[in-house]
């Protein structure tokens, strides 16, 4: 009973690792060069599954794509140059991360946008309540004189009961 | 600023409305990958021959300078739609007189000879693109995929997917006698 615990117990708090898709026949002999592949596939979406960086994807384009991302670190590219590279083929989707840029500035700004607009809208509703709720007894001439005569009738009134 | 207030709701539902609808249209496909190739020069590439085949193979140079625009067909033997595809390539060849060049997408080139001859070879050249390493130049997501190249050596279109079917036929048709009229212009 209590071996079976803690079996359970080892299992759930396991770490989890997510399986690498990356061949060892893939890797790059050089670790740095290698560790730099592997940030430069995290960032690359995977054509085929869409949502899953090529550095997780079992799919064959993936594999290209790794081997492609290593054949121009080897020819010298820096991990920024590896990315145009791949954009000039692929456009901008085959980035995970969208880059910033006249064509992305809605994607970027319309939350902004959106809270500004809905902050301002809030507060102008709000400093106008206030607004009116703070002199209430700001009366015209006029209309004291009205409320002054009412407050006499209620007075005389009261007198003839 | 009071009627904006009131129009507000209304204005709101307006654009989630019409965004609604755009996502919603059935021709919309969220997985399309834009291409972008279109309008830009060939990629730089050069691919030999399939062995066997007797059938040159050729590079970027063989796309520019040419009187017509050339389809360029990516196509493997082991890829189930290229083999109903490839009716509806070469009876464009035969029938409209189409230029076909053909890239040979990580495929033997026993395979590759065996399934050309078992259906035809509708291809004016085909290059064996062995470790799919030319495909990614062109931006490969699957296999099929099919190009019409201006005869300056720009690509016009790409179709992703096998041209079966008669809307996709019609597309692609549709797409070739635009470049064709375009190169004659």
């Amino acid at each position: 009973m209590m071996t079976r615990l803690v079996l359970i117990l080892m299992l759930a708090f396991a770490p989890v690792t997510t399986a690498f898709a990356v061949e060892p026949d893939e890797m790059l002999d050089d670790p740095v060069l290698e560790a730099r592949a592997r940030d430069v596939s995290q960032q690359l979406r995977c054509v085929v599954c869409q949502n899953q960086d090529i550095d997780s994807s079992n799919a064959d384009i993936a594999r290209d794509m790794r081997l492609l991302v290593r054949e121009r670190i080897v020819a010298g590219d820096t991990n920024d140059e590896v990315l145009e590279f791949m954009v000039a083929r692929y456009g901008n989707f085959v980035l995970l991360r969208p880059p910033f840029n006249a064509q992305t500035y809605a994607l970027w700004f319309a939350p902004l946008a959106l809270v500004v607009f809905a902050g301002g809208f809030g507060i102008a509703v709000m400093v106008r309540a206030r607004r009116q709720t703070a002199h209430p007894d700001d009366l015209s001439a006029t209309e004291d004189a009205e409320f002054q005569a009412l407050l006499d009738t209620d007075a005389e009134d009261e007198t003839h009961t | 600023m009071k009627r904006l207030l009131f129009a507000s709701p209304v204005l709101i539902t307006l654009i989630f409305g019409g965004f609604f609808l755009w996502g919603l249209d059935p021709e919309r496909d969220p997985s399309a990958i834009p291409s972008v190739l279109i309008s830009q020069p060939a990629p730089e590439f050069s691919l030999p021959e399939v062995a066997g085949t007797g059938v040159p193979g050729f590079s970027r140079a063989d796309l520019v300078g040419n009187a017509e625009p050339v389809v360029v067909n990516i196509f493997a033997s082991w890829c189930v739609p290229c083999r109903a595809e490839h009716a509806v390539l070469t009876r464009l060849v035969e029938e409209d007189g189409v230029r076909l060049f053909g890239i040979n997408y990580q495929d033997e080139p026993e395979d590759a000879l065996r399934w050309l001859t078992e259906l035809g070879n509708p291809y004016e050249r085909i290059g064996s693109d062995l470790e799919g390493r030319v495909a990614l130049e062109w931006g490969l997501t699957g296999v099929p995929e099919t190009f019409i190249v201006g005869g300056d050596g720009t690509v016009l279109y790409k179709y992703v997917g096998p041209v079966v079917g008669e809307t996709a036929v019609r597309e692609f048709t549709t797409a070739l006698a635009q470049a064709r009229a375009g190169g004659a212009s």
